[in-house]
């Protein structure tokens, strides 16, 4: 497996406080990667510097066989890196296929067309479905964002996420505010997806990391603590009194 | 096709087009040559109410100085028609011309604000033109100006039927282009960035850009309204941008149903309806109230905005 995405010895400091502090992780094509680490560990940080909304004090990150470390957000996407947000943000007035066409319509470009109905467009529309079917939400193509359910939005904000065809996909927080059932749909959505991009996981949901991931990286006060597999991850004593609890996993 | 014209709305707003297509014929055979200027009136009021409802109501930017673009269009050909130049092949393209300029300028820097302050920005510029209307003392001032109608050639501007359909099939046309564009790809991202501007902005559309082209649009149709308008009259004043009349294209927009094709049609005849018919009606009651249907028109206004959110549009919507 080749490395996608390669942070090397991150460094990003606020004032005295190191929030990243050397750490290195690297995600390979077609593999979940998964984030996890107590409140406070420096995830969204490391994160904000992956996706470029914020600049590491040394380090360097390489995306696609690219030196990205310096590039802002926008051409970050424009080279395949994706994300979903922590936060659902979707068109809540639109359809939940708009939603999709339009994410699709910001990757092709071409906005400045003023008379051809984009209902008549079946190319559009039937691209927009397969986004749909992709994360499970095929019934549900016309019905208004606002009307889905907050699981449902998640799936669709991933639907649009994967419009742009991304090489890796960062999921903030794909499960936050999910129940039980909702959270084992998006990991059956998350599995189905793997095929087509690597992912970065940075999740809670302990359940969905174990069951999805393939390596998870641990993270505690800024420092990536352990890299191993899940297996791996479970037996390390240092990691189950960190993170996990006396009782964890 | 055949489904759609079982809504009620489909059958109200074809009704209403065609009704509006013969207004000449009728007024002619009923002798009514008033209520002719009143729905020339009307059809003008359309044609700037659609083009605000593309930005206001597709775009979700409440700009209070569209009434700007009726004075600029109209002042364009008052001032050529002054200075001699009656040709509507030329006063027409150039009064476009400083309608657009106009729409950019504005457009360029008002979009770079929010909410309130775009309204007061917009408001602000046109004010700015109504004062430097009032200020041009060689065009009349606030006297405003007498003009003689553009001349084409092939139609006579002077006959008020010829006149009414030029504006009846210009006002087709602006709704046909309107409607077009609100399900276009550009439509869309218009749509997106009212309904989320963070999101669109994220996902990589050009929200700024888009906004502006919508209203150089929009300001263009604005204009077309303010050429239309001078012509109607054969006369170009300041009063014809007041801030007043600004709101009254608010009010026609949010009265027919905000975001709505036809909404700023049905708008327009229920305003300039219900002015010629309270004034009337509450002289009926006693002489001299007639002056102050206005008083009558606040609370129906009130009541629309409490008890209709979507304007005419929605109270024409098939029950479910």
């Amino acid at each position: 497996m080749t490395a996608l995405l390669t942070a090397d010895r991150l460094v990003k400091r606020f004032g005295g406080l190191i929030a990243t502090d050397n750490v290195s992780i690297d995600v390979a094509d077609g593999e979940i990667h998964a984030l996890i680490g107590p409140n406070g560990a420096g995830k969204t940080t490391l994160v904000g510097q992956l996706t470029g909304n914020l600049a590491p004090d040394s380090g360097t990150i390489r995306f696609a066989g690219r030196d990205v470390t310096h590039l802002p957000t926008h051409a970050r996407v424009r080279l395949g890196l994706g994300r979903s947000f922590q936060i659902t943000s979707v068109l809540r007035e639109f359809s939940a296929l708009d939603n999709v066409a339009l994410a699709l319509q910001a990757h092709d470009g071409h906005s400045f067309r003023f008379l051809a109905d984009v209902r008549r467009d079946r190319a559009r529309r039937a691209k927009a479905q397969a986004g749909l079917d992709a994360v499970g939400l095929g019934a549900r193509a016309t019905t208004p964002a606002a009307a889905l359910s907050h699981g449902e939005q998640r799936q669709l904000e991933i639907a649009m996420a994967m419009a742009g065809e991304p090489k890796l996909l960062l999921l903030d927080e794909p499960m936050a505010g999910m129940g039980a059932e909702e959270s084992q749909r998006m990991v059956e959505t998350l599995r189905g997806l793997k095929s087509r991009c690597g992912m970065l996981l940075i999740e809670h949901d302990m359940d969905a990391v174990f069951a999805l991931a393939d390596r998870i990286t641990v993270l505690v006060y800024g420092r990536a603590l352990f890299c191993g597999t899940p297996d791996e991850i479970r037996r390390h004593p240092e990691v189950r009194q960190a993170y996990l609890g006396e009782d964890g996993a | 096709m055949i489904e759609r014209l079982k809504q009620p709305r489909a059958i109200v707003t074809a009704l209403l087009l065609v009704l509006l297509a013969v207004l000449p014929l009728l007024t002619q055979a009923f002798d009514q040559r008033y209520l002719l200027s009143v729905g020339t009136r009307i059809v003008i009021w359309s044609i700037a109410a659609v083009s605000l409802n593309m930005i206001l109501g597709y775009g979700g930017l409440v700009s209070f100085g569209h009434a700007a673009f009726f004075g600029i269009g109209g002042y364009a050909v008052g001032i050529l028609s002054a200075e001699g130049i009656q040709s509507g092949w030329i006063q027409w393209p150039v009064a476009l011309a400083v309608s657009i300029a106009w729409a950019t300028l504005v457009g360029a820097l008002s979009l770079r604000t929010r909410g309130v302050y775009f309204i007061m920005i917009t408001l602000a510029f046109a004010q700015l033109v109504y004062y430097l209307a009032s200020g041009l003392e060689g065009y009349g001032g606030d006297d405003g100006l007498n003009i003689s109608r553009s001349r084409f050639g092939i139609i006579d501007l002077r006959d008020k039927a010829q006149f009414y359909w030029l504006c009846f099939a210009l006002l087709c046309g602006t709704l046909w282009f309107c409607g077009r564009l609100a399900h276009s790809r550009f439509g869309y991202v218009l749509r997106g960035a009212k309904s989320n501007e963070l999101r669109m902005t994220a996902l990589g559309f050009p929200v700024f850009q888009v906004r502006l082209v919508a209203c150089i649009i929009a300001g263009a149709f604005g204009g077309l309204a303010g050429i239309l308008l001078a012509n109607e009259g054969a006369y170009v004043s300041p009063a014809m941008m007041s801030w007043v009349k600004s709101g009254d294209l608010i009010v026609i927009v949010v009265l027919g149903g905000i975001g709505v094709r036809f909404g700023p049609l049905y708008g327009a005849v229920v305003f300039f309806a219900l002015e010629e018919l309270l004034k009337p009606f509450l002289d009926l009651l006693h002489k001299g109230w007639g002056e102050y249907w206005q008083l009558a028109f606040g609370p129906l206004l009130v009541i629309v905005a409490l008890y209709a959110r979507g304007g005419m549009a929605s109270l024409l919507r098939a029950r479910e």
